[in-house]
């Protein structure tokens, strides 16, 4: 509530500003940035999520990541390569890279962070599920053994972040912090990586200040032409908008749809737009004995697949696209985005909008009179999320479906589907190492200790599940992309996720700013240039 | 007047229509003291009044109404089209060819619907919230005034506290309470009533003042005396001989209060801890409009925003006049 005052003044504040001063150019030094949300938290092993992601790599480095054009890239390893084990894949590091505390980076932070990051309370644990062992080889070598050969080991780095060992445990936080039961550490709230940008202060929600940090190993490979970095969250589009058209920010992360048209217009500022690599869609308790927000006593509508198939065919995914998105948006049938390997244009068909056949399905199922159930929904996370949400309920209303929404911010909003406290939700999935594994082990693996985690459907197919971990050591690539069809086949045919679209990106920035759209929305202000 | 002598006449003969007959009499006799009191003489001598008057009948009359009148029932998300999205007002929309009076929002809602729907929302939760607050305020203050002493200071120094607080947050704060203590799946009915009750709580402090000061002038009037003498318990007392006498300023406060509450309950709404989207008030309208005051699509959010602005000045100019006629000071 405090935030929603602290919006409203801010509100105010952006309106009367607006008109005096007129956006005018970025400066060379400072990058006033907003978009609608926060990161979650400074910890970089604790949530696998993009926001998150989008700070922490300012802070911190992983061994290798994608650049402003997802191309794979070395950061904090240089060169990377299987050994003649193949099993086995050997990591050289950079020699004079410092923390930002001043220690110096060894194999030791590696071997510490990885392991780290495989911790229970670890958001990252599905990306190193194949990692068997890392081993210190000397200061600047690393080895990572896997159970059996995993040819995209690599690719499952790129959000990995290097902490320094001897900060992390002189300040008791070894573990990762456990986000889904409020837990709490050093690493939360304070931040030692070897980027180019120091953590200066911060306030959750309400302003991240970074520096430039002096002593950056890439300090002549790099523009660097930002030296400080001021981040505002501001969930309300209208006022975010205002914010950056009176020149109180330079650079917008997600212009509101309706508003791309006079943000274009402006002079001074510019709009750049791409495909997202990002699939927003609804999940369902389909595992469920019964449902808690349902008026169904002692049975789960959800769990009924031509429940979830009429519901798939109620929602009008051309009408979400026209009115909703603006056309900012592409229709989907899967889950998964059109970059990833595995999709195919078969799999992203979607069903007509139907609505007297899905009634009909609803009857099949003995639902023919309705029933009801809560939506558990966003509201500062995915473009225009609460608007989508309302629209589903008025559209699965006209199949008896009585849909309560309940929106609120990401912070509240995602620990209920880690939890499994919603019965039917939204989330919106990237996936940073374009492969379908990543889907599998993150969404529709069993929820167990190692994978699931973010399973909120309580599906469980034990035969899906084995084909799953197959594929992690499965060297024959044609093979492979064989059982990641045969497991979409059968996820198609179940059901338990709706898809609604792909995303399409747009950033709002000033004129004079070069800088392209990251396809993952993950911008990496060291290249950002100014002419 | 000839009309209602006939019909007397005529209804004479029969047995047992002499008590129906009786109550027009009556309702006459109530209406020509209205006519002649001065109440009366100062609301035709104000042409603001009047047209003030007018215009919250007006809104009440289509709140009560809405049902009837609205061309859709905007609270039943299955009514809605989203390809109607986004039509402007007195034109057709461009894929469905569908006409709204006042146009749409973002999810093809018909705004002149919604307004009427939203108005059911801020008045009943302004009226009730004003009742509860007024009831809680006016015995809080009888009996801060009547009996004085510690009781007295307790209840005068919760009401002081209370002031340096903005009622807003204070609200804010009840409302955040109360609705983390009702189970998910109520939240989005009982959000009208958590919303009374914050009002409520947050506005009872101007009635409790004021009775309490006038309570204290009439404790020690004769009559009070005098009814002291013959034996009347406290509470009779309170209730029957001082509550009368202090209910003047109660009606003004009451009055201006409806339309604090009326903003106060948009207001919450606005920042999105009010109303639920899918059952839109009128300063839930207004939040959803703010989104679209950039991109052309003025109509969603002036016309909700209008009508709050008529509503919330017709009340407080009638709550105006009352303060004038009721005190006569001011005369």
């Amino acid at each position: 509530m405090k935030k929603s005052m602290a919006l409203a003044l801010a509100a105010g504040v952006a309106v009367s500003s607006w008109g005096l001063t007129g956006p005018g150019t970025a400066e060379a030094e400072t990058l006033r940035w907003a978009r609608a949300g926060d990161s979650l938290t400074l910890d970089p092993h604790a949530q696998n999520e993009g926001p998150t992601h989008t700070l922490s790599h300012q802070i911190y480095e992983p061994l290798l990541h994608r650049d402003m054009e997802g191309k794979v890239v070395p950061a904090l390893a240089t060169e990377w390569a299987p050994t003649d084990d193949p099993s086995v894949w050997r990591f050289t590091l950079r020699e004079g890279v410092t923390f930002h505390g001043g220690e110096t980076f060894t194999a030791d932070d590696v071997v510490f962070s990885i392991e780290r990051a495989m911790k229970p309370t670890s958001g990252m644990k599905e990306l190193l599920n194949s990692i068997a062992e890392v081993r210190k080889v000397d200061d600047l070598t690393v080895d990572f053994v896997t159970d059996g050969p995993n040819p995209l080991l690599p690719n499952n780095l790129t959000n990995l972040f290097i902490m320094d060992e001897g900060w992390t445990t002189e300040n008791d936080a070894a573990d990762p912090q456990d986000f889904a039961a409020g837990g709490e550490n050093y690493a939360v709230r304070n931040a030692n990586g070897t980027g180019a940008y120091m953590l200066e202060s911060r306030t959750p929600d309400e302003r991240t200040v970074l520096k430039a940090n002096p002593d950056y190993w890439g300090k002549d490979s790099f523009p660097l032409e930002v030296t400080e970095i001021v981040y505002t969250p501001i969930q309300s589009a209208a006022t975010r908008v205002a914010a950056l058209l009176s020149g109180e920010v330079d650079f917008i992360q997600d212009v509101p749809v309706q508003d791309l048209g006079r943000v274009g217009e402006q002079d001074g500022l510019k709009v750049v737009t791409a495909p997202q690599n990002r699939t927003i869609f609804f999940g369902l308790n389909v595992g469920g004995d019964d449902l808690t927000s349902d008026n169904v006593e002692g049975a789960n509508p959800f769990a009924d697949v031509r429940v979830r198939r009429a519901m798939n065919m109620a929602i009008n995914r051309e009408a979400i696209r026209q009115v909703v998105m603006r056309e900012q948006s592409i229709p989907a049938g899967v889950i998964m985005p059109p970059f990833v390997n595995g999709w195919t244009e078969e799999l992203d068909e979607y069903p007509a909008h139907d609505v007297e056949q899905a009634k009909a399905l609803m009857a099949e199922a003995g639902y023919g009179d309705g029933f009801s159930v809560t939506l558990n929904c966003p509201n500062d996370r995915y473009i225009n999320d609460e608007a989508i949400c309302q629209a589903a309920v008025g559209m699965l209303g006209q199949i008896g479906i009585d849909v309560a929404l309940d929106a609120k911010p990401k912070a509240q909003h995602f620990p209920l589907i880690s939890k499994w406290e919603t019965d039917f939700y939204m989330l919106g999935w990237g996936v940073p190492t374009f492969d379908s594994e990543y889907i599998f082990n993150f969404l529709v693996h069993t929820k167990t200790d190692e994978l699931g985690s973010w399973n909120g459907t309580r599906y469980s197919n034990p035969e899906l599940d084995e084909k799953i971990v197959s594929l992690a050591s499965q060297t024959d690539l044609a093979a492979r992309d064989a059982t990641i069809a045969e497991i979409w086949a059968q996820l198609q045919e179940d059901r338990i996720y709706l898809p609604i679209h792909h995303q399409v990106l747009n950033w709002g920035m000033k004129d004079n700013v070069a800088f392209d759209v990251q396809p993952e929305d993950q911008p990496h202000f060291k290249y950002m240039t100014f002419n | 007047m000839t009309d209602h002598d006939g019909t007397r006449t005529r209804n004479g003969d029969a047995t047992g229509a002499e008590a129906l007959v009786a109550e027009p009499n009556w309702l006459k006799d109530k209406a020509v003291r209205f006519l002649d009191s001065d109440v009366y003489f100062s609301f035709k001598r104000s042409p603001v009044t009047i047209v003030a008057f007018s215009l919250v009948m007006l809104l009440v009359l289509g709140a009560l109404l809405g049902p009837l009148i609205a061309p859709q029932n905007p609270h039943d998300p299955a009514q809605l089209n989203l390809m109607d999205g986004f039509t402007p007002p007195f034109s057709a929309n461009q894929f469905t060819g569908s006409f709204y009076l006042l146009g749409t929002d973002d999810q093809g809602r018909d705004i002149f619907s919604a307004i009427l729907y939203g108005l059911r929302i801020s008045l009943f939760v302004g009226v009730v919230s004003v009742l509860f607050a007024g009831v809680l305020g006016v015995t809080l203050g009888l009996v801060s005034g009547y009996f004085g002493g510690w009781i007295d200071t307790l209840i005068m120094r919760i009401a002081d506290i209370q002031l340096t607080f903005p009622s807003i947050l204070i609200a804010m704060l009840i409302f955040g309470i109360a609705r983390g203590l009702v189970p998910v799946e109520m939240r989005n009915d009982a959000a009208l009533y958590i919303l009374i009750l914050s009002i409520g709580l947050s506005e009872w402090v101007q009635f409790a003042r004021t009775v309490r000061g006038a309570t204290l002038v009439e404790r020690e009037k004769e009559y009070v005396q005098a009814a002291r003498l013959i034996g009347l318990g406290r509470i009779p007392i309170m209730v029957r001989h001082v509550l009368p006498n202090v209910m003047g300023p109660v009606l003004v406060i009451g009055t201006i209060g409806l339309a604090l509450a009326i903003i106060a309950e948009a207001t919450l709404s606005f920042l999105g801890v009010g109303a639920p989207p899918t059952t839109p008030s009128l300063g839930t309208l207004i939040r959803v409009g703010q989104d679209f005051l950039f991109s052309g699509e003025w109509w969603i959010i002036l016309f909700p925003s209008l009508t709050l602005l008529v509503l919330a000045l017709s009340v407080n100019l009638l709550g105006d006049w009352l303060r004038d006629v009721l005190n006569p000071k001011l005369r």
